[in-house]
């Protein structure tokens, strides 16, 4: 219970004074946790859950490369399925198969990654706070100077230099700090229903990806196998496109049911649901005494939707330069746009890149896509993945000429004419 | 009409959360509350991958 004390200010049941306090402990919140530990500034992660890891919002894969990156080590403890690939699957059908030494990966137990990522935080030093209900950041003018809520009944109030929200698709921190960019848009925003199922057949070293307007309108299935006949297996798909009886849940049930051959024995462990921004992130996610990491920034491949090695290298970046900046006792907007200069370089320019593909593959009919499947190389999409235009460009140019003009408008510099060398990158 | 959440069937994901416009829904552990500032928009009852949540200005 909060009372109110004699001088008229508020009473805490817990009071706590750090240097940070970082709101949310996925993996975004537990990666900068360690770098500001590292940092050698007084850490504190408070998460609203009362088991992290759970429930998961997420089917669970990760590069390889994209745990390197961050300076994870792939575990066995939560490493289940090793993936070497991915196989796409046409509206009809049509199979392309992406082996590729990059697409090497991992479909993680969430559950378990989250509490290692966790423990790497707090054996460098950072403290944690679960099942606690942040609903307030303590403002003092423009500047974030703590958090507010509450923990198994007693309020809670967390003094803090820097506040860094790593809160998730549903940031309130972003929100309360006067970030309102961080608020998701319809147009950007996929919804995404999921089984974790057991008794699924199909080649268990690759991911598989379905598309196709009947299969999952602006989105795709997925099935992301995990060790020993588990795999999550999911949709995601525009909310605009999302109405009664064709809901994100709806397509998934339709589509099990559609394809015995792989489900026949199957039955679900879990049922997941979430929503997934994919507007390559928003401008602003720094600010005074303030950095939002990863889904609160919606730092996500929108291409994909993957998004945990970002929010991962998102979380390692704002921990470097806060700590800097606490440490120089400089957490202004303007110090801390840091974080926001290194993201751009770093993922944040090749995201802004891929949305404009994701503008593209959105006008795309069932048509073009069976058209592509045909003529699309590995090379190709791997390039693509990368946000590397040309090689598709030169395909298109070649040999399906009638894709010019949307890729001139929606992969190129507005009032260019088309060509070559004006495609970004 | 006044948006209403089905906790039935409601699995949690926040995604409404995120997409409130007028911060009218919270999420603690695994309810889902849709406060009185609601403004029946409906944005979140198309979102929502589940449908848990009804009502709302009819947004199909």
């Amino acid at each position: 219970m909060t009372s109110v004390g004699g001088n008229g200010q508020k009473r805490f049941d817990i009071e706590k004074t750090v240097d940070v306090v970082i709101v949310g402990g996925g993996p975004g919140g537990a990666l900068a946790a360690r770098e500001f530990a590292r940092g050698g500034v007084k850490t504190l992660v408070v998460d609203r859950r009362q088991e992290i890891g759970a429930p998961k919002r997420c089917a669970e894969g990760i590069s390889n490369d994209g745990l390197l990156e961050s300076g994870v080590q792939p575990h066995p403890a939560w490493t289940s399925g090793r993936i070497t690939g991915a196989v796409l699957y046409s509206p009809s059908g049509k199979i392309v198969t992406v082996d590729d030494e990059t697409a090497v990966g991992w479909v993680v137990e969430r559950k378990v990654f989250e509490k290692h990522l966790g423990k790497d935080a707090i054996e460098a030093g950072a403290q944690y706070m679960v099942k606690t209900h942040i609903d307030q950041v303590l403002m003092d003018g423009a500047r974030a100077v703590g958090v507010t809520g509450d923990f198994m009944g007693k309020s809670v109030k967390i003094n803090a230099k820097l506040v860094v929200g790593a809160d998730g698709i549903d940031s309130l921190i972003g929100r309360k700090a006067g970030l309102r960019g961080s608020v998701q848009k319809m147009r950007d925003f996929h919804s995404a229903a999921q089984y974790e199922m057991a008794g699924v057949k199909c080649d268990m070293t690759r991911l598989h990806l379905y598309f196709g307007g009947d299969v999952a309108p602006l989105g795709y299935v997925w099935i992301f196998p995990k060790a020993a006949g588990l795999a999550n297996v999911g949709v995601g798909i525009l909310t605009s496109k999302s109405k009664h009886g064709h809901r994100a849940i709806d397509y998934l049930d339709r589509f099990i049911a559609k394809h015995p051959e792989m489900f026949e024995k199957a039955s679900p462990l879990e049922v997941n649901a979430s929503g997934i921004p994919v507007s390559a992130g928003i401008r602003r996610f720094w600010g005074d005494g303030l950095m939002l990491v990863g889904d609160a920034a919606q730092q996500v491949n929108p291409i994909h939707g993957g998004g945990i090695s970002l929010a991962m290298r998102a979380g390692v970046i704002a921990g470097q330069v806060g700590s800097k900046a606490i440490k120089e006792g400089d957490v202004s907007a303007e110090r801390l746009s840091e974080y926001g200069r290194v993201w751009d370089e770093v993922h944040g320019k090749e995201l802004a890149r891929l949305y404009k593909f994701r503008m593209f593959m959105e006008e795309l009919t069932d048509k073009d896509m069976e058209r592509m499947a045909d003529l699309v190389t590995i090379d190709v999409i791997v390039d693509l993945t990368y946000a590397r235009f040309r090689s598709f460009a030169k395909l298109m140019l070649t040999k399906m000429p009638t894709m010019v003009p949307l890729l001139a408008k929606y992969l190129m510099a507005p009032g260019k004419k088309f060509e070559m060398e004006a495609l970004e990158a | 009409m006044v948006v209403t959440v089905n906790p039935k069937v409601c699995v949690y994901c926040a995604g409404c959360v995120g997409l409130c416009p007028v911060e009218s829904i919270e999420l603690r552990e695994t309810r889902l509350t849709i406060l009185d500032s609601c403004t029946d928009c409906g944005i979140c009852v198309k979102f929502c991958p589940v449908e848990a949540l009804s009502g709302g200005r009819p947004l199909d």
